[in-house]
C-alpha cells in the first residue's frame, strides 16, 4: 500500500459560523506541495470520520510564490501553501499537516479569506508616482544601481498577508495600518517622484493606525516570504515621522 | 445623458493598461476579475520586455528590425500593421514603465540596463530582476488603485465572468457576471467591452500558467459568436520545472544571461553533474545551431530538447524527461540579476542552481492564437490608424479583445520578451479605439430595456442551477486529468494526424462524460467547485478549436510541427546536387506557403462541428522567407531564395514597364 499523509483542515462554511476540524488521508507523491494537496482533496472530498464531505475552499493562483494568493497557516505558521512542500513538512511533523486559515482577516470559507484590509492601506498611504499621463514624456529619472538595489527589495511585495498575520499590533483594539502599507509608503517616498507626494503619505503615516501603532515587535520581518526588509521601512517611516511632525510643529 | 461606461474583463496587464488609459480619458470602467487584480498571471513573466533602445540602435538596431525578428520569429503568421505599430510603441512604453517607477536593473552611468533574449542579436529586452511581469503589474495596478480613489474605475475582484450581453443586432451591450464569494449573479450594462482575460493553458492540465488561466472567459465569448484564430498555436516553453501542480517557468532570461543547456553523452550518467567532464557533456543547441547557441527561438529550443529526450534517449534521467540547464559557471554578480528565478527553483526543488544544473523540460506556455479581432491599417505608415474603432474590435460590435487573449501579435510562435510589450500596447491603444466606437454609438446600454439584462442573468442563474443540481457519475477533476493528458500528448511539441484523431475522439467521450458531471459541492456560498467545472466546459470547446485547428494544417510553422510534413533539409556533400536539393525546398516552402499562410478563423457551432475558415495574412512589409535558423544547409537555401526574390522584382518591373509602353 502506498503511503498516507495526514492532512487536518480547519473549516468553516460561511462568514458568521463556526469552524470545525475534518482530517483527509491523502496518497503520497514525491515533490507534492500544500496545494497538490488541496487539489486532491477537490477531485476526491472524503474526509477520514464523515465520509464525503465538500471540496476545501482556498484561494491559489500563480503557485509560484509570486501572487501571494495562497497565504495560509500551516503547521502553525503562516505561508504560502504553494510553497510549502510536503517532504520538508512531513521532516518536521511525520504524523500529520495542519492547515488553518489567517485569522486576522475575515475568512470568507475554509482557508480563504478577504484581504481588503490589505489593498485599502494601499490607498491610504497612496502608494503609487503620480505622474502627469500617460503619454509619452520620456524617460523617467535616471536611477544609481544602487538606488534599485535598494528599491527592489520593496518592490517584491505580492500584499500575502504574512506580516498582517504576525504583527501583535493587529487585532481588534488597533487600527494599525500594517507592515506593508508602511513599507509602501517609503518604497513611494524614495522614488524621485514618488516623493513629491511624501508630505500626502506621511499624513497617513503619522496619523490614526499609522507608525504610531506599531509596537517594534519585529515579526512582520520574520514570516516575509520574500525577505522584504520591512524593519528597515519601519525606521525609516519612523525617522521621516519626527521630521514631518516637528516641520508642521513650526510651519516650515 | 448617462456618462459612457466600458467593462473591462481581467485584471492583467492588458487589462489594467485599457482601464488606466480609458480612466485618463474621463470614461467609466467597471473592471472584473477572477482575483485581486495584483494576482494576475502577468506576475508570472520573469525576463523583460522587448524595444529598441539606445545602446542597440548603435550597433544598427531599428523598430523595423525588431519587427523583422518578431515575424521572422512568428513564421509570418501575423498582420504585419499591428506588429510594426507595436514595435514603434515600444520605447515609449517602456519609458512610460520608467516613469511609473518600475524597478528597472540600471548600468553604472543610471541608464536602463537589457538583456539579450531568443529571436534576435540584440540586447533588447529590459528587465527587473527576474521578476519583470511582477514589477509592471504592480507599477500598473498602482495607477488603476490611484484611479479607483479618484472613482473612476471600479474594481469587481472576485467576479467571474459568464458571458457578454448581445442585444437584438448583435451588438454587444454589456456582461454577466458572478460573485465568487456570495454567488450572485448580475448584469453589468456597458457601451463596450474589453475582453483581457489571457490564455487558457489548462487545458494542457498542468503548465507554466496560473489557476485561473483556464480559457473560460475565451470560450464563453467563443459561444456566444466571437471567432477565434490560431487556436492550435499554442508556446511550449523549453525549459520549466516539472512539479506535481504545476510546471514552473525557468525563464529565458538564464540562458539570455548565459545558462548552457547539456546532457552526458552517455545516456541516464548518474553522476554527479559537476563531475562530468566537458568533453563528455553535449552542448546540442550550441552545436546544432552555432549562430544563435542556446538563444535559439523557443519552438526550436522545445523541439530539440523533445528530441534528445525523445528520439535520441539522451534524458539525464531514466524514468523522467529532463535536460541540464546550467547556470553554474556563471559569476555571482548574473547570479543575482537572476535572484528571483533561482529562488523559485531552489524553493520549490530543494537544489542550488548555483552550484548544482537545474533539470528542466518543455512546458506549454502561452497562446499565440486567441478571439479574433480586427485592426486598420495605416497606408502611409504601414502601421495602423490610431483611434480607428476597428483596432481590437471582434466581430462582435463593441466587444473588443486585447493581450494574450487576442490573436495578432505572434504569429505562429512568440519571441521571448515581446508579450509583455504586446499586453501593455494592446491595452494602450484599445483605449482610444473604444472611444472611437462610443462616441459613434447611436443607442447607449443605458437606452436598452432592462428585461434585456435581466434575460441574460436568468440564463446563466438557470445553467448554474442546471451545473449544481446535476446528479451523475462524473468527476470534473478526472475529466480535466485526462483532458490534459491527451492535449499534452498528442497536441504539443511533434503533432501527427492519427495522434490528433485520438485527441478528437476523446474530447468527443468527454463531452458526453461532462453532461453526467456530479459536483462535490452543492452550496451556494463560495463554490470553487462549481467555478471549475463551468469553465472545464469551455476548456472542452476550445481544446476542439485548438486540435481541429492542428489537425486541419498541415504544413509545419513555428510551434505548430508536424514531421509528416517537414520539408527534407538539404544535406548533399556536392555542390551542384546540394544546390537542387536547396531549389527542391524553396519550391516546397514557396508552395506550402501558398497553401497554408493564413490564419485559422473558427466560428462557434453549437453541435460542435465548428466551421473553420482561413483569413489572408498582410505580409506587406517583410515579405514571407525561409525560416532557417540553424537549419542544415540555410546559406544555400537562402542564396537560391534571394535569386528567386531578385528575379520575382525585375520580371515585375518588367512588367510594369511593359504595361507602361502598351
Amino acid at each position: 500500500m502506498s503511503k498516507k499523509i495526514n492532512v487536518t483542515v480547519k473549516r468553516q462554511d460561511e462568514q458568521n459560523s463556526g469552524s470545525r476540524w475534518e482530517k483527509f488521508s491523502l496518497d503520497y507523491e514525491s515533490g507534492m506541495n500544500v496545494t497538490t494537496l488541496l487539489q486532491r482533496i477537490a477531485a476526491n472530498p472524503v474526509t477520514v470520520d464523515a465520509g464525503e464531505s465538500t471540496p476545501v475552499a482556498y484561494d491559489a493562483c500563480c503557485l509560484e510564490e509570486v501572487c501571494g494568493a495562497c497565504s495560509m497557516i500551516i503547521n502553525g505558521r503562516v505561508r504560502q501553501a504553494c510553497s510549502a512542500l510536503v517532504d520538508n513538512l512531513l521532516q518536521d511533523r511525520p504524523d500529520q499537516i495542519t492547515l488553518e486559515p489567517m485569522t486576522k482577516f475575515p475568512v470568507v470559507r475554509d482557508l480563504l479569506v478577504d484581504r481588503s484590509f490589505m489593498f485599502n492601506g494601499l490607498k491610504k498611504v497612496r502608494a503609487w508616482v503620480p505622474v502627469d499621463g500617460y503619454f509619452d514624456r520620456g524617460p523617467g529619472p535616471k536611477m544609481s544601481p544602487h538606488q534599485q538595489e535598494d528599491q527592489y527589495p520593496l518592490t517584491e511585495c505580492m500584499t500575502c498577508g504574512c506580516c498582517v498575520e504576525a504583527c501583535p499590533q493587529i487585532n481588534d483594539r488597533s487600527s494599525f495600518i500594517g507592515p506593508h502599507a508602511i513599507s509602501q509608503a517609503i518604497l513611494f517616498n524614495e522614488h524621485p517622484v514618488g516623493q513629491f507626494e511624501e508630505g500626502e503619505r506621511m499624513k497617513a503615516i503619522t496619523g490614526v493606525g499609522g507608525i504610531g501603532d506599531c509596537g517594534n515587535a519585529q515579526n512582520c520581518v520574520k514570516v516575509c516570504p520574500k525577505n522584504i526588509p520591512l524593519t528597515r521601512s519601519i525606521a525609516k517611516a519612523g525617522k521621516m515621522a519626527t521630521k514631518f511632525v516637528f516641520r508642521n510643529f513650526f510651519g516650515t | 445623458m448617462a456618462s459612457e461606461r466600458v467593462v473591462v474583463v481581467g485584471g492583467g496587464l492588458a487589462g489594467l493598461a485599457a482601464s488606466m488609459r480609458l480612466a485618463e480619458a474621463g470614461v467609466s470602467v467597471d473592471l472584473i476579475s477572477m482575483v485581486p487584480v495584483k494576482r494576475s498571471h502577468s506576475v508570472c513573466a520573469q525576463g523583460g520586455i522587448n524595444s529598441v533602445n539606445t545602446a542597440t540602435r548603435e550597433l544598427g538596431d531599428s523598430e523595423y528590425l525588431h519587427l523583422d525578428d518578431t515575424v521572422y520569429g512568428g513564421a509570418f503568421l501575423q498582420h504585419q500593421p499591428p506588429v510594426k505599430e507595436m514595435c514603434d510603441w515600444g520605447p515609449r512604453i517602456i519609458d512610460l514603465m520608467d516613469r511609473l517607477g518600475v524597478a528597472f536593473n540600471r548600468t553604472n552611468e543610471g541608464n536602463r540596463d537589457q538583456r539579450r533574449f531568443g529571436g534576435t542579436m540584440y540586447k533588447r529586452t529590459a528587465f527587473a530582476g527576474a521578476t519583470t511581469g511582477q514589477q509592471l503589474l504592480y507599477a500598473l495596478d498602482e495607477q488603476c488603485r490611484r484611479w479607483e480613489v479618484d472613482g473612476l474605475i471600479r474594481k469587481h475582484e472576485y467576479w467571474e465572468f459568464l458571458g457578454p450581453i448581445l442585444d437584438d443586432n448583435g451588438v454587444c451591450r454589456g456582461v454577466v457576471a458572478q460573485d465568487m464569494f456570495r454567488m450572485d449573479i448580475r448584469a453589468f450594462p456597458a457601451d463596450a467591452v474589453v475582453m483581457a482575460n489571457g490564455g487558457c493553458g489548462l487545458i494542457y492540465g498542468r503548465s507554466t500558467m496560473s489557476l485561473i488561466c483556464t480559457g473560460g472567459a475565451a470560450g464563453r465569448c467563443f459561444k456566444a459568436g466571437v471567432k477565434y484564430a490560431n487556436g492550435e498555436f499554442i508556446q511550449v516553453h523549453p525549459t520549466a520545472v516539472p512539479g506535481t501542480d504545476k510546471l514552473r517557468l525557468m525563464s529565458e532570461s538564464a540562458r539570455g544571461e548565459g545558462g548552457r543547456v547539456w546532457v552526458p553523452k552517455k545516456p541516464h550518467d548518474d553522476r554527479d553533474p559537476m563531475s562530468i567532464p566537458e568533453g563528455e557533456r553535449y552542448y546540442f543547441l550550441e552545436e546544432r545551431y552555432p549562430k544563435y547557441g542556446n538563444l535559439v527561438p523557443r519552438d526550436i529550443a522545445t523541439r530539440e530538447i523533445f528530441d534528445v529526450c525523445v528520439n535520441q534517449k539522451l534524458s539525464v534521467e531514466q524514468d523522467r524527461l529532463c535536460v541540464y540547464l546550467d547556470l553554474t559557471h556563471l559569476p555571482s554578480s548574473t547570479h543575482k540579476k537572476l535572484e528571483g528565478i533561482l529562488a523559485i527553483y531552489e524553493k520549490f526543488q530543494a537544489t542550488d542552481p548555483r552550484v548544482k544544473p537545474m533539470k528542466i523540460f518543455p512546458a506549454v506556455h502561452y497562446s499565440m492564437g486567441g478571439l479574433w479581432c480586427d485592426y486598420e491599417k495605416n497606408e502611409q505608415t504601414g502601421g495602423l490608424v490610431l483611434g480607428s474603432p476597428r483596432n481590437h474590435q471582434s466581430n462582435v460590435p463593441g466587444l473588443f479583445v486585447i493581450g494574450e487573449a487576442d490573436y495578432q501579435y505572434h504569429g505562429g510562435n512568440r519571441l521571448g520578451a515581446n508579450s509583455l510589450l504586446s499586453c501593455i500596447f494592446t491595452g494602450m491603444i484599445v483605449a482610444p479605439s473604444v472611444e472611437s466606437y462610443m462616441a459613434a454609438l447611436r443607442t447607449r446600454a443605458s437606452d436598452m430595456p432592462t428585461s434585456m439584462f435581466d434575460q441574460e442573468q436568468a440564463r446563466h442563474k438557470t445553467h448554474c442551477d442546471a451545473l449544481i443540481s446535476g446528479n451523475g457519475d462524473e468527476n470534473p477533476y478526472h475529466i480535466h486529468d485526462e483532458l490534459g493528458d491527451s492535449m499534452t500528448r498528442n497536441v504539443t511539441v511533434v503533432r501527427y494526424n492519427k495522434n490528433i484523431e485520438q485527441t478528437l475522439a476523446k474530447i468527443d467521450e468527454l463531452d458526453e462524460r461532462y453532461k453526467r458531471i456530479r459536483l462535490s459541492d452543492k452550496g451556494n456560498w463560495t463554490n470553487q467547485n462549481l467555478s471549475f467545472s463551468r469553465a472545464l466546459g469551455d476548456m472542452l470547446v476550445l481544446a476542439r478549436v485548438i486540435a481541429r485547428g492542428a489537425m486541419q494544417r498541415d504544413e509545419c510553422r513555428g510551434a505548430h510541427y508536424k514531421p509528416d510534413f517537414a520539408i527534407t533539409a538539404p544535406d548533399a556533400d556536392d555542390p551542384a546536387t546540394l544546390r537542387q536539393q536547396a531549389i527542391k525546398w524553396c519550391d516546397a516552402f514557396q508552395a506550402s506557403n501558398d497553401q497554408w499562410l493564413k490564419s485559422t478563423v473558427c466560428g462557434y457551432r453549437p453541435d460542435g462541428d465548428h466551421e473553420f475558415g482561413y483569413e489572408e495574412v498582410d505580409t506587406s512589409l517583410v515579405p514571407a522567407r525561409p525560416r532557417t535558423y540553424g537549419l542544415k544547409g540555410a546559406e544555400i537555401i537562402e542564396e537560391v531564395w534571394n535569386e528567386r526574390m531578385k528575379k520575382k522584382s525585375t520580371e515585375s518591373a518588367a512588367d510594369t514597364q511593359a504595361v507602361a509602353n502598351a
